[in-house]
């Protein structure tokens, strides 16, 4: 046993006298989730229009104003003929063009139907999308107040938004955040620092020292489980006091979550480290099977259930995924073990899975 | 020159020695166009909805068939109580609950208006924001329906409309795969070029090599470029194959000209493997360069553009992105092969790349020390 805490003794020194990955290690958290705060927004704020008025009146001045006074749209510049509009797409930073049609209030007055045509820069269709849809959503807005004495029958929507009143982008990013940056503090840094040992020819000193392999392990692994821990816990405070992330949930339940997927990492960075001898190789698969799937397949960014089915049935066999669930699930939801025993089995299923295959793996290399 | 062939030479032969980089070349990029077109939409295909009807009339059917009828929900659920549809909300299941409260249709007559209400569920922010939109507009449209259908023509006449008409430039059917494809494209010769390059002169340092190089009479600049020239070759072959992918499987658009897209990722690479080959004089071990190099790649990628506008960042964060090489490329690149775009749309990115490549690779080539 005294063996062994000499070797863990000897890990944590070659992790602390690294300054610089261990400013990294620390500094890495606290400077995405400042990012992903501010700066990763899917909300639309001073989107570039132009306008061509064909009617330039009372009321689609009026409607100029609404639109451009709802912090959405930003009046770039006026147009004045059709082809202008090609122009300014492509040479601008022209989101969308609205064009009103001749003789626009007149119509409305007497005809009482006009037409406007909104046009996107759908280059980027998301925004386009998104754009167009604020858009007539604020051209409905304004024919509601001038018919408001005249509508009969209007139905209501009343729209409420659970666990996030205010949209904030911050409430997607800070279970995503944790779930990425502990797969890549355990499963990547493990598995570099392994192979590592191997690279250098240390391994065989160590494999021949009378520690057994096991001790060896485990020991490697020890300090990475207390550096993901600590980067976990800087998450939850950031999130909590910087951006108002709540913690709903039991914290209890939430700090064991987190040590059964750090332990289901670390497993994962072991057995890259088994099948591997090089640090460039388990750089290599570490970044196309970890951190790929972490940030694409998990639901961190993008909503899972909006890719095809296959890619579905890839990220139900990625780890990251459930993580993420149930880290909002206690964080956001406040729900208890009761709504998240099976994503919890799985995880720990996927931890036992790892450990066998490889000690399974270990044993081989020692033959 | 000829000393530079020979660098080139070792670096090639090393390069394809490892039996498994070659497959990591050549699998990354189909992987990548593969996985990141498929995952990284925002499109919402399929919203979850339960639907607690208390009022189970007509026009309450009327409604929720509305939704039913959509093809982007699915209504998987119609509880009886708001709790049901809660716990099942609670538990995932289910996106919005559409409340449709008791006397819906009775409220509506009488009083001429009442309320239906949405729950969204908004731990993804901007899901939920279009969600609201479109089950917002769903609801007004049956609005509409009804008052065509139950007022007389003398009534309906009062009641001014505006007519929107929306249409989509360069990507009529807003299809994203054609947006992302690009933006992916240099994700591609990004990774491939800060990371190969970022961990190169490090391997030899860890392993002590660039000793028995740093003997020879091989000149700084002459070991540089024999280091970075390699990269170059194989980033650009990687966005050529890239290309001919997004083409073959995607049909992705190439409106402007290939010279065009090329001659800006040579100089964009440039910057990357410069990039790398900084960070590499300045680590001694191979984690460490990874990590760094990692750390500068996420940052890099997610203020890009390529995830979210850059129109939505604050101002300081704007600025920010005026050092950030692929915030350049990703728009010429979108520039060029969406819009058609010509040298002169684009002079102003591109002569900020090249100017890019010199300090950076001026910068690398001071840091490199010919001492161990």
């Amino acid at each position: 046993m005294k063996r062994f805490w000499g070797f863990v003794v000897k890990e944590f020194l070659h992790i602390f006298r690294d300054y610089r990955t261990l400013l990294i290690l620390f500094g890495m958290p606290a400077v995405q989730l400042i990012l992903f705060g501010f700066v990763i927004t899917n909300e639309i704020k001073d989107a570039r229009i132009a306008v061509l008025d064909l009617s330039k009146d009372e009321t689609t001045r009026q409607i100029t104003e609404k639109i451009t006074s709802s912090g959405y749209f930003l009046l770039d510049r006026n147009l004045h003929t059709y082809s202008e509009i090609e122009e300014a797409f492509r040479e601008g930073d022209i989101k969308m063009v609205l064009v009103f049609e001749p003789d626009f209030a007149r119509k409305l007055e007497k005809e009482r139907i006009a037409h406007v045509q909104l046009i996107g820069d759908a280059s980027d269709p998301n925004t386009a999308n998104i754009l167009v849809n604020y858009a007539t959503g604020i051209l409905n807005n304004y024919l509601f107040s001038m018919n408001a004495a005249t509508i009969p029958l209007q139905i209501i929507p009343e729209t409420r938004m659970m666990y996030n009143q205010e949209l904030k982008g911050v409430f997607m990013f800070v279970p995503g955040l944790m779930a990425m940056l502990m797969m890549l503090i355990s499963a990547l840094m493990t598995s570099l620092s392994i192979t590592r040992e191997k690279e250098l020819g240390t391994m065989e000193l160590l494999l021949a020292s009378p520690l057994r392999p096991m001790q060896i392990v485990v020991g490697k692994v020890f300090p990475y489980v207390f550096l993901a821990f600590i980067d976990a816990c800087i998450i939850i405070l950031l999130g909590y006091s910087v951006f108002g992330v709540p913690v709903r949930g039991s914290i209890a339940l939430l700090l064991f979550e987190n040590f059964l997927y750090i332990s289901m990492a670390l497993s994962l960075g072991i057995l890259i480290s088994c099948i591997t001898n090089s640090q460039q190789l388990a750089m290599m698969i570490s970044l196309v099977a970890l951190m790929l799937p972490t940030i694409l397949l998990s639901g961190f960014i993008f909503p899972v259930e909006n890719m095809p089915k296959i890619l579905q049935w890839l990220c139900h066999i990625m780890p990251p995924m459930y993580f993420i669930i149930i880290i909002k699930s206690i964080m956001l939801k406040g729900n208890g073990l009761f709504f998240i025993w099976k994503e919890t089995l799985i995880l720990i299923g996927f931890t036992l899975f790892f450990i066998l295959l490889s000690v399974k793996k270990f044993k081989i290399r020692l033959a | 020159m000829r000393t530079i062939l020979y660098i080139i030479q070792k670096e090639f032969i090393q390069v394809f020695r490892n039996k498994r980089m070659v497959p990591i070349i050549f699998v990354v990029p189909i992987v990548q166009l593969l996985i990141l077109v498929n995952a990284a939409t925002f499109e919402m295909k399929r919203i979850t909805m339960a639907v607690v009807d208390l009022d189970l009339s007509g026009s309450s059917r009327q409604l929720t068939s509305k939704f039913q009828g959509s093809p982007f929900y699915r209504i998987i659920s119609a509880p009886f109580s708001y709790e049901q549809a809660m716990e099942q909300m609670q538990k995932g299941e289910v996106d919005v609950i559409l409340q449709i409260p008791n006397g819906f249709e009775k409220t509506l007559i009488k009083e001429n208006h009442v309320g239906v209400q949405l729950v969204v569920n908004a731990i993804n922010g901007a899901s939920a924001g279009l969600i609201n939109a479109y089950s917002t507009n769903i609801i007004l449209d049956f609005n509409r329906e009804i008052l065509i259908e139950w007022l007389n023509p003398a009534e309906l006449g009062g009641i001014r409309r505006i007519v929107t008409e929306s249409s989509f430039w360069y990507n009529p059917k807003l299809n994203y795969t054609t947006y992302m494809v690009p933006g992916i494209l240099v994700l591609l010769v990004t990774i491939v070029g800060l990371l190969l390059s970022g961990m190169n002169i490090v391997r030899e340092k860890e392993i002590g090599t660039i000793e028995q190089i740093n003997v020879t009479p091989i000149r700084k600049i002459e070991f540089i470029a024999g280091k970075l020239i390699p990269f170059w070759i194989i980033a650009l072959f990687e966005l050529a194959f890239g290309l001919v992918l997004g083409k073959l499987l995607f049909n992705i658009p190439i409106e402007g000209s290939l010279w065009l897209i090329f001659l800006s990722a040579s100089v964009y690479l440039f910057v990357i493997l410069g990039f790398g080959l900084l960070i590499s004089t300045m680590t001694n071990t191979q984690q460490q360069s990874m990590l760094i190099s990692f750390f500068f790649m996420v940052v890099f990628i997610l203020m890009s553009g390529l995830f979210t506008a850059i129109e939505s960042m604050p101002a300081w964060a704007q600025q920010a992105d005026l050092a950030n090489p692929l915030a350049y490329f990703i728009k010429i690149m979108r520039m060029v092969m969406l819009k058609g775009s010509t040298f002169a749309d684009i002079s102003n990115l591109f002569y900020s790349l090249v100017v890019y490549a010199v300090l950076i690779i001026g910068l690398a080539v001071w840091r490199y020390r010919k001492v161990a």
